[in-house]
């Protein structure tokens, strides 16, 4: 169930793929038969009502889940059943440790890998590892609030700092659940233009649930649909839900500069925010 | 105005906590001074100065006997006595604590044998721990370490294990392993609630001290109360109980002002 796509990778090999993945809960079925590829580089939208199964998906595709039943494949390989630092991921809340400073918090994602036994670094190590943390700070716009408690911060500022937390990593995939949820409009635009900038500058693949249909064409160069393609009436949770529509929005692909076609205008226009 | 809206100020609050305190203070005067009218040598409700009488010789002079400043010794014993079960259940519930919280199978094995132990009440404990361990200091130590560390531990291991599922699963995507998880993200974020949980178990851990010394003990703030008890010396009885006080307050507010100093970012906003 491959979607047709427009950017100039397109005959490359799926950077994610899920076959025939079924999630189920006891008796109930969230999930039924989800049969996806993700193309590198794309930047894919997940709507649907709620209890569709969006997060559900997306806890598979993290390794938080283990689906029921089938296999997924990420860079061909089959993917590990638990989250690591191949996929990035930006919740809605939460998602930032409330006891370490921003620069603490971006610093983490590297102590972790470079200091097995303390997950600290010190001296010489301890500075290269600040430094660039400071720098992915400055690339989300919080250059100025290295040392701050995410309890000093605004709920725009602490998802800047979730998502740069996770882009320190690189990872293959940067998984966003509902990031932009609890923010308020005019925060909202910013980091719209936020993220757009992210995924050109860092050539990234962003898979992103949302509740808000204007958000998802906005951002995304593939929109998904789930629902369920069956209902029984005496049985509601007997049938899962699955993408029922999977569109591909012609948008130029990242590190392309000019203006995509079905981007909304005001977007874009925004980075400088 | 509704109560439920009424704010105090915070020099208003001051007076108004002191009011309970000076009332209590005057009713026991009153009926100390007309028990003395009563009675010129009353034990029950000794005046100040009877008090004052009563503890300059344990304050300022050396027991005959042991050559010792009776009141400050049973001070330090007793001191002593709540440091060591104070520090040695302190570190036991958050090391218990934190691998109950963070480790599932951990939690599977040792959970059950933990809350088992936590619905015992230490006193009845008591004489197993004479008999096995002698009426010396371990056994009073023990009886502190083992009535306040099952609760404190499954405080510690609840609070972790109820730390949001998006940070540990975010320190995973951030390439962190269990012991580094344990290590930056659950560690930090229980010390300000185990001090919360070891001022909540200042009290109990008193209780369990002052019986310890009031059955096997021949020294202790508690052994003293239990010993004069036998003479009606209220005048001995009463500043200690009020000293025993002072020394739980003060540990109280040390307690939460080392976690405001210390952990900042768990006292709100306002840092």
């Amino acid at each position: 169930m491959s979607t047709p796509d427009h950017t100039p990778g397109a005959k490359s090999p799926p950077i994610l793929s899920l076959h025939d993945v079924w999630v189920e809960y006891g008796d109930k079925i969230v999930l039924e038969k989800v049969e996806l590829d993700f193309e590198a580089g794309s930047f894919v939208s997940i709507v649907g009502p709620s209890g569709a199964g969006k997060s559900s998906l997306l806890r598979v595709i993290l390794g938080q889940e283990v689906p029921t039943r089938g296999r997924i494949l990420l860079d061909g390989e089959p993917l590990a059943p638990e989250c690591g630092p191949d996929r990035g991921v930006v919740f809605q809340r939460y998602s930032v440790f409330p006891h370490l400073t921003a620069l603490g918090n971006v610093v983490f994602g590297l102590e972790c890998v470079k200091a097995p036994l303390l997950a600290r670094l010190f001296g010489s190590a301890r500075k290269a590892a600040e430094a660039q943390a400071a720098d992915m700070l400055a690339a989300v716009g919080l250059g100025d609030a290295l040392h701050l408690y995410p309890a000093q911060m605004s709920g725009g500022m602490q998802q800047r700092l979730a998502i740069a937390q996770a882009l320190i990593k690189r990872p293959r995939i940067l998984l966003l659940d509902e990031p932009f949820g609890a923010l308020d409009p005019g925060i909202r635009a910013d980091m719209h233009a936020l993220i757009t900038q992210l995924w050109r500058d860092y050539a990234l693949t962003i898979i992103m649930v949302t509740h808000d249909i204007r958000e998802a064409f906005g951002l995304g160069t593939r929109v998904l649909a789930l629902d369920k393609r069956r209902h029984d009436p005496h049985a509601p949770h007997r049938f899962g839900a699955t993408a029922v529509y999977d569109l591909a929005l012609r948008k130029a692909a990242p590190g392309a500069v000019d203006e995509p076609a079905a981007q909304p205008a005001n977007i874009a226009q925004r980075a400088s925010a | 105005m509704r109560w439920v809206n009424r704010q105090v100020r915070r020099s208003d609050a001051v007076l108004l906590g002191a009011v309970p305190i000076v009332l209590l203070l005057l009713v026991y005067l009153f009926l100390a001074v007309s028990r003395h009218a009563a009675n010129p040598f009353d034990k029950i409700l000794p005046l100040p100065q009877g008090m004052v009488t009563g503890m300059v010789p344990l304050l300022f002079q050396p027991d005959q006997l042991s050559g010792q400043y009776v009141f400050w010794a049973d001070t330090l014993a007793s001191l002593e006595r709540l440091g060591l079960g104070l520090a040695i259940a302190t570190a036991t519930s958050l090391v218990v604590g934190l691998v109950l919280g963070v480790l599932p199978p951990v939690r599977a094995t040792i959970g059950p044998l933990v809350t088992g132990i936590a619905v015992i009440p230490p006193i009845a404990l008591l004489p197993i721990l004479f008999i096995a361990l002698g009426l010396g200091e371990t056994a009073k130590v023990a009886l502190i370490v083992i009535g306040i560390t099952p609760v404190m531990v499954r405080d510690i291991a609840a609070y972790v294990g109820s730390l949001p599922r998006e940070q540990i699963v975010k320190a995973q995507t951030l390439g962190a392993g269990s012991w580094q998880i344990m290590l930056r993200v659950a560690l930090p974020q229980a010390l300000p609630r185990l001090i919360h949980a070891l001022r909540l178990a200042l009290g109990p851990a008193w209780v369990f001290l002052i019986s310890a010394e009031a059955i096997a003990s021949d020294i202790g703030l508690g052994y003293r109360i239990f010993l004069v008890r036998r003479y009606l010396s209220m005048d001995v009885i009463i500043p200690y109980v009020a000293w025993i006080a002072l020394l739980a307050i003060v540990m109280d507010v040390a307690l939460a002002q080392l976690s405001k100093r210390a952990f900042p970012w768990a006292h709100g906003a306002s840092h």
